[in-house]
């Protein structure tokens, strides 16, 4: 065992909008050595990939494109003193700190105080949805589609067909528009697009066709895509000549690391178990931004990241309350996909409440109720769409050390 | 690789038709045994075929009907493979395997399932109770009732495996054609004449492994077949390599008599694979997946191993198996053309393809035909890309890793275009490097993947046909 080793007083895995902030924001609370370990050749995450507007509102006060907007962030960690690491690809992550990376130079470990997971998400492809078909190549993520648009230049097909209508979907679309290929159609399984309203404007302006209640039954072809069947609610069954299938959004959590480590991972979130500080099951590890919940903006990401880090520099001072009076709030209706964090501990030091977040895997509208079948429910009347998320401020006196868990439940109406 | 152009020398001892693993392996004695070897493929890399998607299981042949052909190819191919494989450099994971039973009537069968194997010479195959099952694999649905406990059952990669022999193959003299399709063959008294899409060719003796298309070359060339090519379709679902470590053994179902059934087993590459399924077709080249079979393989696996549902699924996808109307291999030889007819390998190909080369060997130059001394025989290793070994991105120099959830290195990538065997299609390429082969499914690594292939693959990456607007 003669790899390299390298210790620091943060490292964190991960150089997307959360691990940039984080890092760029320990530094400016005074903590010495922070590392951020980037497995592509530059740091950045999606934005970087991503060559349209609007990223930076948050950040830099500006409208800016992905690329440009990673290129401040990677510049303000720089300036702060963050030492980066491209094409540094963490392989293992163990008890101790220790982390066991990767590079063009071989094998290192790293020895950090602490870490802090922030590896994103990844959209669901065409295999794990189990689509029927055949299986040419032209089938592409958005992030593969944008990468190879905006980052090599290169053009995969010229009439695909987009599924799903997440934001990320729309964001094909001008990834699409950007590189002079013109969607067939929009095709969503669901009865209403999947981000907001006016997104849906984008394709009306591009002339690319909306299929609600639609769902991509087959894909056909040998070598090339030559075209896709769909399914409408009917159960009508339509073929459409295309060169390629974008399936786009299904976020999941990039938490192989986690998974395959010794950190307790959430079946619901795929993301790993956290307090509300941030925290992992093994305390000397932290995790943030869209890992934890699939999936948000990057602004958002990045100040979970910036949140974070001041919870990482309290727990390097010790000002962290222990971990083990934790309750967990587990949800207890199919309607709600997750709940993050998943674990809330009493913390006597500021707020009065602990916001947490929930998403919901369909649409209704109705309450939400927090309590353990004893003392105090706590309700939110809300309205449930898929992929928003709703934010639930749980009051501390909630919590009392003699109380495992919290059940998380929903009464329509 | 790039060229259509006809061999150097277009005569030869033995032309082998059909570079899947079987091909591969008989090409490898051939040219071990002296004779100079032309390998003739009507693809444009090996394994096209049947030998595309498999279970990459190395069977002892415990369950083959005992005195078959197979059950001899097999029993003789798996004890070749274990001597040969760390000269090759290739992964031999000694996982073992239990057969178990849900059931009454299934427990009843196990007795003669391990009389079998017994009698197959699996002398070490033996009944275990449900508790020493569980010991085994904790993770077992409930509800088991005995099984059959299999210790030599074993995975290999199934792409370096015939990569490795036909590499050897080559380092022995014989020639790999691509896309080069026999069309047409005459046997004029004591050598064959044959029209390719690559020239003409002589040959002593031919060889057809044809596989999917065996009987329709056999038509082609002597005559009606004596036996029909039936496709048995079978997908697979793979999960990620998080779900790798719920087992290490591999779980078969109890046989019916005409497939194995629904397998769950590790991979060398460390994921875990659900499947086949079993569907008769006529065509030979449709492996489409279906929505319907993958939602049915994931509850037969989830079944065995309740823990699968929360682990995600990585790949799916589907081979075609060359079963013929008859249980058997179907072996023919016509000592009076020169002809040798190896078909109906049906699904145990990989475990037998050595066993059946040595077959081809003999049945051609007889027994105790002399083989070069040991001394003189070259072993091309081929890169280690399974979870059993060192990898490359573990060592300096090697680029940087482009595919991130399989840990493929640059240095792989470029490897793996050029050389002796290169890639030329991204099917091939994956093959050889499991690039794209992981989780993200190409998410991150595409667009890089598409600039360092630029200019090596047949199809590229990212030529978009433009096509009128329906």
């Amino acid at each position: 065992m003669n790899d390299r080793v390298i210790r620091c007083d943060v490292a964190v895995v991960g150089g997307g909008p959360t691990g940039l902030g984080a890092a760029t924001h320990l530094k400016s609370l005074g903590v010495g050595y922070v590392a951020v370990l980037e497995r592509e050749v530059a740091a950045g995450g999606i934005p970087r990939h991503c060559g349209h507007p609007p990223f930076g509102m948050r950040e830099f006060r500006r409208i800016l494109t992905g690329p440009d907007y990673a290129a401040r962030l990677r510049a303000a960690a720089e300036a702060a003193g963050v030492d980066i690491r491209p094409h540094t690809t963490v392989t293992a992550i163990e008890r101790g700190p220790e982390l066991r990376v990767s590079t063009p130079d071989g094998l290192a470990r790293i020895m950090p105080r602490r870490v802090l997971l922030a590896t994103g998400v990844r959209e669901t492809p065409r295999s794990a949805r189990l689509v029927s078909g055949s299986r040419p190549m032209g089938v592409l993520t958005t992030g593969a589609l944008q990468s190879m648009v905006y980052l090599k230049s290169r053009t995969p097909f010229a009439r695909p067909v987009i599924v799903g209508t997440e934001l990320v979907s729309f964001s094909a679309l001008l990834t699409c528009r950007h590189a002079g290929i013109r969607p067939m159609a929009m095709v969503e399984e669901r009865s209403r697009p999947t981000a907001w309203r006016a997104a849906t404007l984008l394709p009306r302006l591009q002339g690319v066709r909306m299929l609600m209640d639609t769902e991509l039954a087959r894909i056909e072809g040998t070598d090339r895509i030559s075209g896709v069947v769909l399914r409408h609610g009917s159960g009508r069954e339509e073929r459409l000549a295309c060169d390629g299938v974008v399936f786009s959004g299904r976020f999941t959590s990039e938490s192989a690391l986690a998974r395959m480590g010794h950190i307790e991972v959430d079946p619901a979130s795929g993301g790993p178990v956290t307090d509300q500080f941030g925290r992992c099951s093994d305390p000397a590890y932290f995790a943030a931004g869209n890992m934890v919940h699939p999936a948000d903006s990057a602004g958002r990401c990045w100040q979970e990241g910036v949140a974070t880090a001041e919870q990482i520099a309290h727990s390097l001072d010790g000002g962290l309350p222990a971990p083990d009076t934790a309750t967990t709030v587990r949800p207890a209706d199919p309607l709600i996909r997750y709940a993050v964090p998943q674990r809330l501990v009493p913390d006597s030091r500021l707020k009065a409440e602990i916001p947490v977040r929930v998403r919901f895997a369909g649409e209704a509208r109705g309450t939400l109720l927090l309590g353990d079948g004893e003392s105090g429910v706590l309700s939110q009347h809300t309205r449930a769409l898929p992929e928003r998320q709703v934010i639930l401020r749980v009051p501390q006196r909630m919590l009392c050390p003699d109380m495992d868990t919290l059940s998380l439940g929903f009464r329509e109406g | 690789m790039n060229t259509n152009a006809p061999p150097q020398d277009p005569t030869c001892d033995v032309l082998v038709v059909g570079a899947g693993v079987v091909g591969c392996a008989v090409a490898r004695r051939l040219a071990l045994a002296g004779a100079r070897v032309i390998l003739a493929e009507r693809a444009e890399d090996i394994l096209e075929g049947a030998s595309k998607g498999n279970s990459a299981i190395l069977h002892t042949g415990f369950d083959a009907p005992p005195g078959s052909v197979e059950q001899a190819c097999i029993s003789e191919g798996y004890r070749e493979f274990r001597e040969i494989h760390e000269r090759l450099n290739l992964p031999l994971l000694e996982a073992g395997a239990l057969v178990l039973a849900w059931d009454n009537r299934q427990a009843e069968r196990l007795e003669d399932i391990v009389k079998r194997a017994h009698a197959n010479g699996v002398t070490d195959a033996g009944q275990i109770g449900a508790d020493e099952a569980a010991a085994l694999v904790p993770g077992l649905g409930p509800g088991l009732r005995s099984a059959v406990h299999v210790p030599g059952e074993s995975l290999v990669d199934p792409w370096s495996t015939p990569l490795a022999y036909l590499l050897q193959a080559r380092s022995h003299g014989a020639e790999f054609l691509n896309r080069c399709e026999v069309r047409e063959g005459h046997f004029e008294g004591d050598r064959w004449r044959l029209s390719t899409s690559r020239g003409e060719f002589r040959a002593r003796w031919l060889v057809n492994c044809a596989g999917l298309y065996g009987d329709l070359l056999h038509r082609r060339l002597i005559g009606e077949a004596p036996f029909r090519i039936r496709p048995r379709k079978g997908q697979f679902v793979v999960y990620d390599k998080s779900a790798g470590g719920m087992t290490g053994t591999i779980l078969l179902p109890v046989p019916s008599e005409t497939t194995k059934g629904i397998v769950v087993c590790p991979t060398v590459f460390g994921n875990l694979l659900v499947g086949p399924s079993s569907e008769e077709q006529d065509s030979r080249d449709n492996n489409e997946v279906d929505t319907a079979v993958l939602e049915m393989l994931k509850s037969v696996g989830e079944g065995v191993l309740p823990g699968l549902n929360s682990h995600g699924v990585t790949a799916v996808y589907a081979g075609i198996r060359p079963a013929s109307e008859s249980r058997d291999y179907q072996v023919h030889t016509d000592r009076e053309r020169q002809y040798l007819c190896l078909g109906g390998i049906r699904s145990t190909g990989l475990s037998a393809a050595l066993g059946i080369a040595r077959l081809a060997c003999r049945t051609i130059y007889g027994d105790g035909h002399g083989f070069p001394p040991p001394e003189d025989i070259r072993w091309p290793r081929v890169p280690q890309i399974s979870e059993a070994g060192e990898r490359d991105w573990m060592r300096p120099g090697n680029g940087g890793i482009v595919c991130h959830c399989e840990l493929v290195t640059r240095r792989e990538i470029e490897n793996a275009l050029s050389g002796p065997l290169p890639a030329c299609s991204l099917a091939g390429l994956k093959r050889r490097t499991r690039a794209t082969m992981g989780r993200c499914q190409g998410f991150y690594c595409s667009a890089e993947l598409s600039e360092i292939t630029a200019g090596f693959l047949e199809q590229p990456m990212d030529a978009a046909i433009r096509q009128p607007a329906p």
